[in-house]
């Protein structure tokens, strides 16, 4: 089971929920990566992944996302069926 | 019953303020969005009620937010403006800067503008958002604004999107930096409008020619009756055309006073007259502090073209007041005796009744604004 942790910054759009879990698998022949939990985030909450990732997929600027204790900057990031995945929104602003 | 809403985006939100027929009561509502950056706050000329907002969130990026209530509720686009990548070129919207509703007989169009500078286009009220493709995707687009790095220090943007009034194919917009292009074809194609404009952040061109684009207007307008009227306030001067003259901008800034200069951001016309424009001049001396000259604000008016100028700060701090007014700042009514409000950078919210001539405090406690626009209600 994969574990998911979302910012204050998305309660909007994710009727306030922090964590939720996913039972995520790879395709066949594929890697389990980041983008699959975005994917999922998005399935859940419509109109989220955009304010995770810009129009070209890119992790936006001001936002931080780890899996296990790494952080990682694109959504190729390799999961395994029992990660750990963290959304945060980064120390910046004023 | 009359009432007058003046829209506020700011910094850290967004809020009414509204006021009586008099305009001698004013109540603040909100905060709505509080803690999103709103670049700017519109309302629908065409559709009572309907409201256009550019929520940017610094860790979520951009977005718009609709209201058909005056406000009271809010809904996101289902599709915000966004990059299709071009060659090999993949820009990320980072904010909306600037929403411009449609022509009167089209009322669900509505375009918006983008930091980087992008022109984008919806059909549908703003719910979903396209890009004009014929500006964005340009060949020489690129070459007109040049780099995501040539722009204000929060980022370059496109901004002054003006839907001719008279022709609805007919658009301009402006772009810092860039210039300003106009389109008579509702978009398709485009061609620089520079002519007579300085830009003396660049070396003069060795011909002896002019730039055809890349210039920083600031802010531009058009008459709202008298479409062949135009203002614009560049980081280089303050303009007008006339376009029963030809093509061809006069740095109407010249005739300003001297020791104020002609460098700021905003700039209004009055709702009938089209010789009569506000505009707040800031310094844009030395280090450019972008604050009013030597910590005294004022507003200039011109009541003849540009021909003349005459100070009226009556109300505002007589000296060290240093504060300024951003691009999206100033506002008019179309009351008999036009109103004229302006919001600071230091959040505070004023207004004349008497077209300029005496100033008073309607809110002085906001965020730094970033966007006022009033419209009244009969």
């Amino acid at each position: 089971m994969i574990r998911v942790f979302l910012p204050s910054q998305l309660d909007d759009y994710t009727d306030r929920v922090r964590e939720l879990e996913m039972e995520l698998s790879a395709e066949e022949g594929k890697l389990l990566v980041l983008a699959d939990v975005i994917a999922e985030l998005e399935r859940r909450y419509k109109g989220v992944a955009f304010r995770i990732v810009d129009e070209h997929g890119n992790i936006r600027r001001h936002i931080a996302m780890f899996v296990g204790d790494t952080m990682v900057r694109t959504l190729d990031a390799p999961l395994t069926g029992n990660s750990r995945v963290q959304i945060v929104g980064a120390l910046s602003g004023g | 019953m009359t009432r007058h809403l003046i829209l506020v985006g700011t910094r850290k939100g967004a809020w009414i303020v509204e006021g009586d027929a008099n305009r001698s009561n004013w109540k603040i509502k909100g905060p709505m969005h509080l803690g999103a950056v709103i670049s700017h706050y519109v309302a629908d000329p065409r559709t009572v009620g309907y409201q256009l907002m550019s929520v940017g969130s610094g860790h979520l990026g951009p977005s718009v937010f609709i209201s058909k209530d005056h406000g009271e509720t809010w809904t996101e686009a289902a599709t915000p403006p966004a990059f299709a990548p071009v060659g090999d070129s993949a820009r990320s919207v980072d904010h909306v800067f600037w929403l411009t509703p449609g022509h009167a007989s089209e009322p669900n169009v509505w375009y918006a503008g983008t930091s980087p500078q992008g022109l984008f286009k919806s059909r549908d009220g703003g719910n979903t958002w396209e890009e004009v493709k014929g500006f964005n995707h340009h060949p020489d687009c690129f070459t007109w604004r040049g780099g995501d790095k040539d722009g204000t220090p929060d980022g370059p943007k496109l901004h002054s999107i003006i839907v001719d009034h008279s022709d609805k194919t007919h658009l301009l917009v402006g772009m810092s930096g860039g210039g300003i292009f106009e389109s008579f074809d509702e978009g398709a194609t485009w061609k620089p409008l520079n002519k007579g404009v300085a830009m003396d952040f660049y070396p003069p061109k060795e011909d002896g020619s002019e730039y055809e684009f890349g210039h920083d207007p600031h802010c531009m307008v058009m008459h709202p009756v008298h479409s062949n009227r135009l203002y614009h306030q560049n980081h280089c001067g303050l303009y007008a055309l006339d376009r029963d003259e030809g093509d061809r901008w006069t740095r109407i800034g010249d005739n300003m006073p001297k020791d104020v200069g002609d460098i700021g951001f905003p700039i209004v016309v009055h709702p009938r007259d089209p010789d009569t424009a506000w505009t707040f001049p800031m310094d844009g001396s030395g280090q450019w502090p972008r604050t009013a000259p030597g910590g005294k604000p004022a507003v200039f008016r011109t009541r003849d073209g540009g021909k003349s100028f005459e100070r009226m700060a009556k109300g505002f701090p007589a000296e060290q007041g240093w504060w300024t007014v951003k691009r999206q700042c100033m506002a008019v009514d179309a009351e008999q005796s036009v109103g004229v409000y302006l919001g600071t950078t230091n959040g505070q919210l004023w207004g004349s009744f008497d077209e300029g001539a005496t100033w008073q405090g309607i809110a002085m406690d906001l965020p730094q604004i970033y966007s006022v626009e009033v419209v009244t209600i009969k």
